[in-house]
């Protein structure tokens, strides 16, 4: 009775659907071929980015629950309850395929994305951090310049985004790979307040309930934009550019003020933002999650051109546009506060109890297809995975099979690498004190934190991933990226309590990218349950990979804890003369994917040891404890770089030398990095407190100097103080800045 | 009628734009830049035929809106 | 104090200002830009910080025209008190209220962080709690914060003891911050009841948020 539309094939490819897949769409269909609209569609709803097709596999298995968990992974972002009444609403997201093409627009519409997701839940977004990776940028090579390009585009737009709505980007982090020199990671996070009993979803339901479309009109920008992010970077890929779609921020203030002030009415039933595909997925996740049918009236949808067809509205991804399920005879006070607000919206559609979507084109059916086989019973597979043939290389490697090097010159040149010095190039250009709640700010290094104004206490929150573990040890890599953001957020004397994650790694076709990918996710899992901080919300990235070539394993996590008191929000820098620094846990001298020997030999390899959660979270709990009875003035954790380089870190930040002489086995072991360690800063009159507390704790504590003077010497390296703030203030924009 | 209004720092007032674009052409090697201004432009469509006219409306909207005087300079074009 | 705060569409610092005015004991109001009176009984209006109307043709430069600026523009004649902060400065100067213009920032960056400033004149009824040539610490966030006036207007400025602020170092010392005329923060209209600044006070009223600086200067308009 149908006929397959023309050029089936030809459809099919530059929609990047297989033979297999048409074969499960005439069965859902029940036999009928699809016209474009609905093949438009599929294409869609089965790209890796909004099916996890590749990924959910593996992600079912993340812990989800604990007692603070109110809202876990399947909204647009996770919820946890942080007392007196109040939420953290919180998510990460990738924007890294546009962002490589256009850094500008692709970096402020990843930051404009995010901060839709959490607005979305009811929550006025209230601190944002990014985690950002990019190539080789020192250097004259076209590459290199071209990352320089990168950062400088990717840092403006997350800035011109962030800044124009008001909500503050108080931290994050930034590294440098060549593993990133085909793709770059942009990952945005953001954190919403709402009171717990407040929260929206993104759900449609209630037979005869209005569907109404809010914010800006839809152009045909973005069209196929989830198409390209789930497929690999080729020399082709310059000219996917119209694809990429433009943000306007003044507009999402506009959207944020207006569902902010509509939440406050009881007209809504649910309300999701219109993402990656657009119309399409925002319309089957609301009816998919409920089981509910949906009518459209595409004619009815606010356009920006002419001539714009159903395909083009379903598909586009213009930005700031969100879908709510309205309750019926709402309506009219609905059209009143967005057009207060100067928004577009209309009606443009309602639920049916059909389970089916019907889309109608000036009254003619140009769509038909039950919702569930789209949406939330979509294919998933189950791709082959092998463990990848560098390990064994990169694992028979050991510290010990390098040259030796002088410990000076080690220490000179650890000191400078873009990871390591402080980048007020970059969050100079974020506006981190609007809403005044930043209590620990960017720049004062590990965690960023916010006082909430509602209940007295503080949010800390840090974003992490050591790449270079997770190469040479894809589970223990990701990990430690969960350990080591839960121990930078204690280090703030906050509680760590959930994460959110963001999930970047090359082409999932390649077994050994899978492979990858799923010891990963058996990583979060393990340290998720370990240390009890469920996993609330994330992302998954794949396809990065750029000419057969993909990125190391990037799982970015960001933690997000609670501090009881807001004026106790612990500094991770020195704060006082003469006060005494204390090392705690032990320097075994690991080197597995160091700084050291990226540095020294320009190569990532060795091993990484086994992991005690016990002695972790035991040093979170003396932190978390010591600092509520006020026994400590400063803590930081020690990671890349080791002793040595946490030490200059926090003598350049406070403007204050130090002394330092530590137990070592090995003279390069200031620079090892062994996990589960901190610095704490204790004034005199409480160290006899605090060491019983970490007695008590079983965990090794060694005084290793005091505050003060104009050096920074650790045992037998040593720079002056000058000097090692003008390494660690000044090498970032002498680098980036370098063609302007 | 079409309205194509060029609006430029003045002369005097320094131009950061410029003066980083005019830095980046020297540096990528194009000599013999004497001077770099950016400014923007902004295209009218009028719903009127009279030149005259146009042009007083335009100038009007220049010194109201499009245009701060006080650090700006402007052109109109009307075809 | 009964304060009226002004909110555009894209103003973003309207909550941080209600906040700040009630923590120093005062009630403010917000304003929203289609009225076309202002509260009665008010003692001060600001304008606060954001991005009004996205800033995309120029920063400030709508704004001035909405239903709300012309009723400011009669309270500023009557000699009402009117502070205009980041944004809200940049509306001032488009509105003719203030001399000068706010040009993009000399390294065409965004800038945010805690800056000094030295206080230049303090007899008028913003800085009198705070001491000439007093350095304070106050945050500053703005790309287009390049303050531009031409020498004759310059003249005038500094005969009439109209400059209220300069960027400094901790002693006090004049630096180039953003590329503004002789290093200027913020300046006043020749009556004096007209005040504008590209730092935020606003956001330094707590040790927690790193100054307290700002509750002497928010405190001036209570004399």
């Amino acid at each position: 009775m149908s006929q397959p539309i023309e050029n089936l094939d030809e459809v099919l490819k530059n929609h990047k659907l297989s033979k297999e897949e048409y074969r499960d769409i005439l069965r859902i269909l029940d036999g009928r071929h699809p016209n474009i609209v609905e093949i438009g569609i599929f294409s869609a709803m089965w790209s890796e980015h909004c099916s996890y097709k590749s990924s959910k596999k593996y992600l079912n298995g993340f812990p989800t629950k604990a007692p603070w968990v109110i809202q876990g992974p399947g909204e647009n972002a996770g919820v946890i309850d942080i007392g007196d009444g109040m939420a953290a609403v919180f998510k990460m997201e990738s924007h890294n395929h546009p962002s490589f093409i256009e850094p500008f627009q692709g970096a402020a519409t990843g930051v404009g994305g995010i901060l839709r997701d959490i607005f979305t839940m009811g929550a006025r977004p209230v601190a944002n951090l990014n985690a950002l990776r990019f190539g080789r940028v020192r250097g004259d090579s076209d590459i290199n310049k071209y990352q320089r390009h990168l950062v400088r585009g990717v840092v403006d737009g997350i800035g011109s985004y962030g800044n124009c709505m008001g909500v503050p980007t108080i931290g994050g982090e930034v590294s440098f790979d060549e593993s990133y020199n085909g793709n770059i990671l942009v990952n945005a996070f953001s954190l919403g307040l709402v009171k717990s009993d407040e929260i929206f979803l993104g759900v449609a339901s209630g037979i005869g309930n209005p569907v109404m479309y809010v914010g800006s009109k839809t152009g045909r920008d973005g069209l196929g934009g989830a198409v390209m992010s789930s497929d690999s970077f080729t020399e082709e890929s310059k000219s996917l550019r119209p694809t990429v779609q433009v943000g306007d921020p003044f507009t999402e203030k506009l959207l944020l003020e207006a569902c902010l002030e509509l939440f406050k009415t009881d007209h809504v039933v649910g309300i999701q933002d219109m993402g990656a595909a657009g119309l399409t997925s925002s319309a089957f996740e609301m009816a998919g999650k409920t089981g509910a049918g949906l009518i459209m009236h595409l004619d009815k949808v606010p356009a920006r051109e002419e001539g714009m067809m159903p395909y083009d509205f379903m598909l586009s991804e213009s930005q700031e546009r969100m879908l709510i399920c309205a309750k019926k005879g709402s309506e009219q006070a609905i059209i009143d506060i967005f057009e207060k607000w100067e928004l577009d919206v209309a009606v443009i559609g309602e639920v049916t109890d059909t389970q089916r979507m019907e889309l109608l084109w000036h009254g003619e059916q140009v769509c038909d297809m039950p919702i569930a086989p789209v949406s939330e019973e979509a294919p998933i597979l189950d791709r082959p995975t092998a463990r990848p043939a560098y390990l064994d290389e990169v694992n028979a490697k050991s510290v010990d099979d390098y040259a030796k090097v002088d410990d000076q010159e080690a220490y000179e040149k650890l000191l400078a690498p873009l990871e390591v010095v402080d980048k007020a190039w970059v969050y100079n250009q974020y506006d981190s004190m609007v809403q005044t709640n930043t209590t620990k700010e960017p720049g004062s290094l590990d965690a960023s934190c916010i006082r909430i104004k509602e209940n007295g206490r503080a949010l800390a929150m840090s974003s992490d991933c050591n790449p270079r573990y997770c190469y040479i040890d894809p589970k223990k890599g990701a990990a430690l990226a969960v350990v080591e953001s839960g121990r930078n957020v204690a280090m703030s004397g906050a509680r760590p309590l959930s994460i959110t994650d963001c999930l970047n790694y090359g082409n999932p076709e390649n077994p050994e990218v899978m492979w990858q990918f799923a010891q990963g996710c058996e990583g979060i899992k393990e340290a998720c349950l370990e240390l009890n901080t469920p996993v609330v919300s994330g992302n998954v990235s794949l396809y990065n990979e750029t000419n057969g070539v993909s990125v190391y394993p990037t799982p970015a996590i960001a933690m997000v804890g609670l501090n009881d008191d807001e004026n106790k929000v612990l500094p991770s820098h020195f704060q006082e003369e003469g006060s005494q620094i204390i090392l705690l846990g032990e320097t075994k001298g690991e080197f597995g994917g160091s700084l050291y020997i990226k540095e020294l030999f320009g190569e990532t390899s060795g091993t990484l040891p086994s992991f005690d959660y016990s002695a972790e979270l035991r040093l979170w709990e003396l932190v978390i404890e010591a600092n509520k009875k006020g026994l400590l003035k400063s803590a930081k954790d020690v990671n890349v770089g080791g002793i040595a380089i946490a030490l200059s870190k926090m003598a350049a930040v406070s403007n204050k030398g130090i002394v330092a002489e530590v137990a070592v086995k090995e003279s390069r072991d200031i620079f090892d990095e062994s996990q589960s360690r901190a610095l704490v800063e204790v004034s005199k009159e409480n160290i006899e407190a605090f060491g019983k507390m970490a007695m008590d704790l079983g965990i090794s504590v060694s005084m290793i100097g005091q505050v003060g003077g104009d050096k920074v010497k650790v045992n037998n390296v040593e720079l002056p103080l000058e000097e090692v703030k003008d390494i660690y203030f000044n090498t970032f924009t002498r680098t980036i800045e370098q063609d302007l | 009628m079409t309205a194509v209004v060029n609006v430029f720092l003045k002369e005097g007032v320094l131009d950061p734009q410029g003066k980083a674009a005019h830095h980046a052409l020297a540096s990528l090697g194009f000599e013999g830049v004497k001077d770099v201004r950016i400014g923007k432009q902004i295209i009218l469509q009028l719903d009127t035929e009279d030149k005259t006219k146009a042009e007083a409306e335009v100038k009007e909207m220049c010194e109201t809106l499009l245009a701060n005087t006080v650090i700006e300079d402007y052109t109109i074009e009307i075809n | 104090m009964k304060v009226a705060v002004l909110r555009f569409p894209g103003t973003n610092c309207e909550f941080d200002t209600q906040y700040a005015f009630e923590k120093l004991g005062h009630t403010t109001q917000l304003v929203w830009h289609e009225d076309e009176k202002l509260p009665e009984g008010i003692d001060l209006v600001v304008v606060p910080g954001g991005f009004s109307y996205g800033d995309y043709l120029r920063s400030g430069s709508i704004a001035r025209f909405s239903s709300v600026m012309k009723a400011v523009q009669d309270y500023a004649k009557e000699g009402g008190k009117v502070l205009g902060i980041c944004n809200g400065f940049q509306i001032l100067t488009e509105a003719g209220l203030l001399p000068g213009a706010l040009k993009r920032n000399n390294n065409l960056h965004f800038i945010s962080k805690h800056q000094n400033l030295c206080v230049i004149n303090n007899d008028n009824a913003f800085l009198n709690k705070c001491g000439k040539g007093e350095v304070l610490n106050i945050p500053i966030a703005h790309a287009d914060g390049n303050y531009y006036i031409d020498d004759e207007g310059f003249k005038e400025l500094e005969a009439n003891g109209q400059i209220l602020l300069r960027y400094s170092d901790k002693e006090g010392n004049p630096v180039v911050v953003n590329g503004s005329v002789t290093s200027i923060a913020g300046v006043c209209n020749e009556d004096k009841n007209v005040f504008g600044l590209m730092p935020h006070p606003e956001r330094a009223l707590e040790a927690i948020l790193g100054s307290e600086d700002g509750i002497k200067m928010l405190q001036g308009f209570e004399a």
